[in-house]
């Protein structure tokens, strides 16, 4: 009898495969993996000085969402496990902002390596039971994560900290002195700064001999364990390092909307940054610039396309990029430059 | 005491709203071995086709089998012209597939009769069962419809010949082809058939939640959890699930003090997390079996 | 109750205003803000067009399709309405986003009647430091109109969730003082604001009088296991704190549970149209409640002719539109209060002069208020509304009884 659980794994992990692999072609097509990327920094260090701060603070949160969905990438991209939870870190990390910002008047900067470290806890517990589960029971308990979240923002009890559904305020930082920035460009470039370091280090963890195991967990778990990888402690691992990003992402998302609150955190978050992963590609990291982009422009799209239809226009468009690139933007990327370099040949 | 029996009786109530959702979602996972996050959407949006028949004078039971065709046909319609051409697309994106199809019906259903709520007829009537009252005879004849429902599946997948074919085509698409099972049509039938059981539970739940385009979303997580805790494989262990669900969401709301009001959900679907950790496959599913 | 609190505060931040205000809106006419010109004034507004909250969105469609008919009739001294109006689908950062986008990129005047609670909250310190006017918000909640001296900028107009909870206990007391209330109230900021006008309205004996209380998620499908817990507790009044889909499902249960309270329902959920007909009309029989706007699907209203311009209203503009539907006479209010100060700004259009003309409605009456209802703000005063009457409603439509009562009467 064939197993429905495993296979519906095992064709996430054998795209995920394929999509991983995609650098080293890129490395084969010349450096256009380099210089892609110098092109990208050169155009986000511009963007501030050639748009208003309205749309500076729209590249700011879909970078924030970025950061998320890497984190989500590095779970499930890599280590082949499924969240629909991640709204929950996401939580986590700004509450843990919010709280230390406006009851222990910290300095937002040092709020990111606390959410972080928070998250990372909280990922690593979570991972611990959810060991056990795999697939669509993975799932429903992650789902459950994200159903609890708001709920539990709201108890009575924690409304001390949390300020239950009223939420907490929070004063936007200003640029350090001398700097010749408004908030926003200066917002803008931080989280840039904090974006590219997340993503460099993401790289080098990819490919480092972590990587390797968690990637071996995900293609084949019961072949990774006979090779003596730990399976528990690193899917939990997994798990923590996942959160840590996405609740650093919680964090600075709270610094820019300035305002934090049980209803910004429903299991909606969740669905937009699975959606944002797809759309980039699971299992290539510089895709969740791509997934960012399309969690938050979209939906304003489809807004202006029609305001009664908005939800309709927005699933049409999504149906549409499925069939236009089934593996989201990495198999596009991948497509375009395995032309590029015939046409060189 | 009194108490903790009716909010047992209510649970079951309630759970009967889950389980009926909990079928449809057992029905596709069977056909197309994973769940569809649009299950829900669907079922309203045939409950609106529904009313829509009603407002323009046809009666009920008319209207409930065009319903159901129509409801069947569109399912078949969805497989055949989403989903077939990415068939091959990784399971993520067949999933991002589904949220679209989602977001697309809720809005189409809002533009069409907006977001009010509506009032549904109940075949059954809204007065109390038997006198008592605890227990509408709507409720009463949703759980009848529930269980009627559960038999015909069971029988459906256990012995006849498409039943079978179905989940073999679900289950191993390449060895089921081998034996001659057209897998493409399997999954097509079972879409349908997963749209006319939604169609069905769509209805029943109307009367007691109102109409309106939203009204499926929370039902959805609910007939999911039910659905998982009894064993995603199993229809009796669906119902079972559902009707769980519904009776511990009620007794820890009104039981656990403090938070329990609170935290209702929260607290039933921890609890399933800890049942499925001890039972990964769900109460009645079968174990799985682990490939190298 | 609440006028007193304004009052006390009130005094230095009137002082503020005052001078700030002097200071530009002495000056000569023809002072635009953002968003003006000498033939169109372009206004903000936020609604959820999806998401959980989408059966409001009505409302905004009655204020475009209100605005329509302005500008068909000449617009406001010779100045269109250029009414922009995004979607926020009820989730804060996106309202921040798009309040931002119309302060920013459409350079908005300022934004008229944003709705939700959450939203308004997320927006209303943005607003304020860009000091921009966050006007007539969509919400009861008191904070946004009991602190004029912080939050400037911002204003609501429907009278606040706790006044309206205490015109209840005012009731409670005089009529059924030895009722035992069993409460049922949505967990967020909307229904504990209603629970807790009603608890200081009772005083000392909100503690022996309300026996029960029981809360609900939006995101819960049905509240069954909640009125059978109100129930039980041997409650014989209701006070039913719920959205119109909760209201709806409550008034059914209840019903069919032969459950017979006194049962107090708040004003969000009294559209006949989606709120007691499908609950049905037999059901909701002598359910009591406070409104300060008319009841325009009262068969009797036909003929009003006060509202004949409402109803050449929706013929004309919103010919499709159920009209039933509750909200349609809340936006339809709303707008005419929009009107009115837009008239009273003149050619002085900056965000200045709206902030202090909205703050300088003397005694509006709208055709839609309730004979008896005015409208009254001041430097201190953010309260447009304040005044409520009971109702009860007589199987067809809501019947006024008793005097208009007025939140700072108790003062």
């Amino acid at each position: 009898m064939a197993v429905p659980v495993e296979s519906t794994l095992s064709s996430t992990a054998s795209d995920a495969v394929a999509a991983a692999e995609m650098p080293r072609s890129v490395r084969r097509g010349g450096s256009i993996a380099m210089v892609s990327g110098i092109l990208f920094v050169a155009i986000a260090i511009a963007i501030p000085l050639l748009f208003k701060n309205f749309v500076v603070f729209q590249f700011t949160q879909m970078l924030v969402y970025a950061i998320a969905i890497l984190g989500l990438n590095l779970l499930t991209g890599f280590n082949g496990q499924f969240s629909l939870g991640h709204s929950a870190f996401y939580a986590l990390g700004a509450y843990t902002a919010a709280i230390l910002m406006d009851q222990y008047s910290v300095s937002y900067i040092w709020t990111l390596p606390a959410a972080g470290i928070v998250c990372f806890v909280a990922g690593f517990l979570f991972g611990l039971p959810a060991l056990r589960l795999e697939g669509i029971y993975l799932a429903l308990a992650t789902f459950a994560l994200a159903i609890a979240t708001p709920q539990i923002l709201k108890l009575s009890p924690l409304e001390h900290w949390t300020g239950g559904v009223q939420g907490i305020v929070i004063i936007k930082p200003d640029p350090p002195p001398g700097v010749p920035l408004n908030q926003d460009q200066w917002l803008y470039y931080f989280t840039l700064a904090v974006a590219l370091l997340l993503y460099i280090l993401a790289r080098n963890l990819v490919k480092s001999r972590s990587g390797r195991a968690l990637m071996a967990i995900r293609d084949n778990p019961i072949a990774a364990r006979s090779m003596g990888v730990n399976l528990a402690l690193y899917k939990s691992l997994a798990f923590g390092t996942s959160a840590l990003y996405t609740g650093i992402a919680g964090a600075l998302g709270a610094i820019i909307v300035q305002f934090v609150a049980p209803d910004s955190f429903t299991i909606v978050l969740s669905i937009a940054f699975l959606v944002g992963l797809v759309v980039g590609g699971v299992g290539w990291l510089p895709g969740a610039i791509f997934g960012g982009a399309f969690v938050l422009f979209v939906p304003n799209i489809a807004e202006g396309v029609s305001k009664g239809l908005s939800g309709a226009v927005y699933g049409i468009i999504l149906i549409l990029l499925i069939y236009l690139m089934p593996t989201g933007a990495a198999g596009f990327v991948r497509a375009v430059l395995s032309r590029v370099s015939r046409v060189r040949s | 005491m009194e108490l903790f029996w009716q909010q047992i009786l209510a649970g079951i109530a309630t759970g009967a709203i889950y389980a009926c959702m909990a079928l449809a979602v057992v029905m596709i996972y069977q056909a197309i071995d994973h769940l569809n996050f649009a299950q829900g959407e669907m079922a309203m949006f045939s409950t609106f086709i529904a009313f829509q028949l009603m407002l323009w004078g046809l009666p009920y039971w008319v209207a409930f089998l065009i319903t159901l065709v129509v409801s069947f046909i569109g399912g078949v319609l969805v497989d055949r012209v989403i989903f077939k051409p990415i068939h091959d697309a990784p399971i993520l994106s067949h999933v991002v597939v589904f949220i679209a199809l989602l977001a697309i019906l809720n809005s189409t259903a809002g533009f069409i009769w907006d977001f009010t709520v509506k009032s549904f007829p109940s075949p059954f009537g809204s007065a109390p069962l038997f006198g008592s009252s605890l227990i509408s005879a709507h409720q009463a004849g949703m759980i009848s419809v529930t269980l009627l429902l559960l038999v015909f599946l069971f029988v459906f997948f256990r012995y006849t010949r498409i039943g079978l074919s179905m989940r073999a085509a679900a289950a191993n698409p390449a060895s089921a082809r081998l034996v001659g099972v057209r897998v493409g049509w399997m999954n097509a039938l079972g879409w349908g058939m997963a749209a006319a059981i939604g169609a069905i539970a769509g209805i029943l739940i109307a009367p007691v939640v109102f109409l309106e385009p939203n009204m499926m979303i929370s039902i959805l997580l609910y007939g999911f959890a039910g659905a998982v805790l009894g064993g995603l494989t199993s229809p009796a262990g669906a119902v079972l699930g559902g009707f769980m669900v519904g009776v511990v969401e009620n007794l820890a709301g009104t039981f656990i003090p403090v938070i329990g009001g609170e935290l209702k959900l929260p607290i039933a679907l921890m609890l399933i997390v800890a049942v499925l950790v001890f039972k990964p496959s769900g109460l009645m599913g079968r174990t799985v079996v682990q490939r190298v | 109750m609440l006028s007193y609190k304004v009052s006390r505060r009130g005094i230095a931040a009137g002082i503020l205003v005052a001078a700030a205000l002097a200071a530009s809106g002495a000056a000569a006419q023809k002072n635009y803000g953002p968003g003006v010109t000498d033939t169109e004034i372009k206004i903000g507004n936020i609604m959820p067009y999806s998401g959980p909250a989408s059966a409001y969105a009505v409302i905004g469609q009655t204020e475009e399709a209100y605005f329509k008919m302005i500008n068909d009739r000449g617009g406001i001294n010779g100045r269109r309405i250029n009414f922009v109006s995004y979607d926020d689908g009820y989730s804060p950062p996106k309202a921040v986003e798009q309040a931002r986008k119309l302060v920013e990129s459409d350079e908005v005047l300022f934004i008229f009647n944003p709705l939700g609670t959450p939203s308004n909250s997320a927006t209303m310190k943005y607003m304020n430091s860009k000091k921009v006017p966050q006007l007539f918000v969509a919400t009861g909640a008191t904070k946004f109109s009991e602190d004029p001296k912080t939050n400037p900028w911002t204003m609501g107009w429907q009278p606040s969730y706790q006044s309206e909870g205490n015109v209840y206990a005012k009731y409670i007391l005089t009529n059924h003082p030895n009722a035992k209330i069993g409460v049922l109230y949505q967990n967020d900021d909307y229904g504990k604001d209603v629970y807790k006008g009603l608890k200081d309205g009772l005083g000392d004996k909100a503690k022996s009088m309300i026996v029960a209380e029981a809360t609900y998620e939006v995101t819960e499908p049905t509240i069954d296991s909640q009125i059978l817990k109100l129930k039980a507790s041997g409650a014989d009044l209701f006070m039913d704190i719920t959205t119109p889909k909760f209201a709806a499902q409550a008034i059914k249960k209840v019903a069919e549970i032969g459950w017979k309270p006194l049962h107090i329902l708040n004003n969000v959920s009294i559209s006949t149209g989606s709120v007691l007909k499908p609950a049905g009309l037999e059901n909701a029989k002598e359910i009591l409640s406070a409104g300060y706007l008319k009841d325009a699907t009262d068969p009797k209203t036909k003929d009003d002719p006060t509202l004949k311009d409402y109803f050449a209203f929706l013929d004309k503009y919103l010919p499709d539109i159920d009209r039933a539907n509750g909200n349609l006479i809340y936006g339809y209010g709303v707008s005419q209060t929009m009107e009115q100060v837009l008239k009273q700004c003149g050619d002085n259009l900056t965000r200045e002069n709206i902030m202090k003309q909205a703050a300088n409605l003397k005694n509006f009456v709208s055709p839609v208020f309730l004979p008896g209802v005015k409208a009254n703000t001041g430097p201190n005063d953010y309260f447009v509304h304040e005044q409520l009457q009971m109702m009860k409603f007589d199987g067809q439509s809501w019947q006024f009884f008793g005097p208009i009562i007025s939140a700072e009467a108790k003062s």
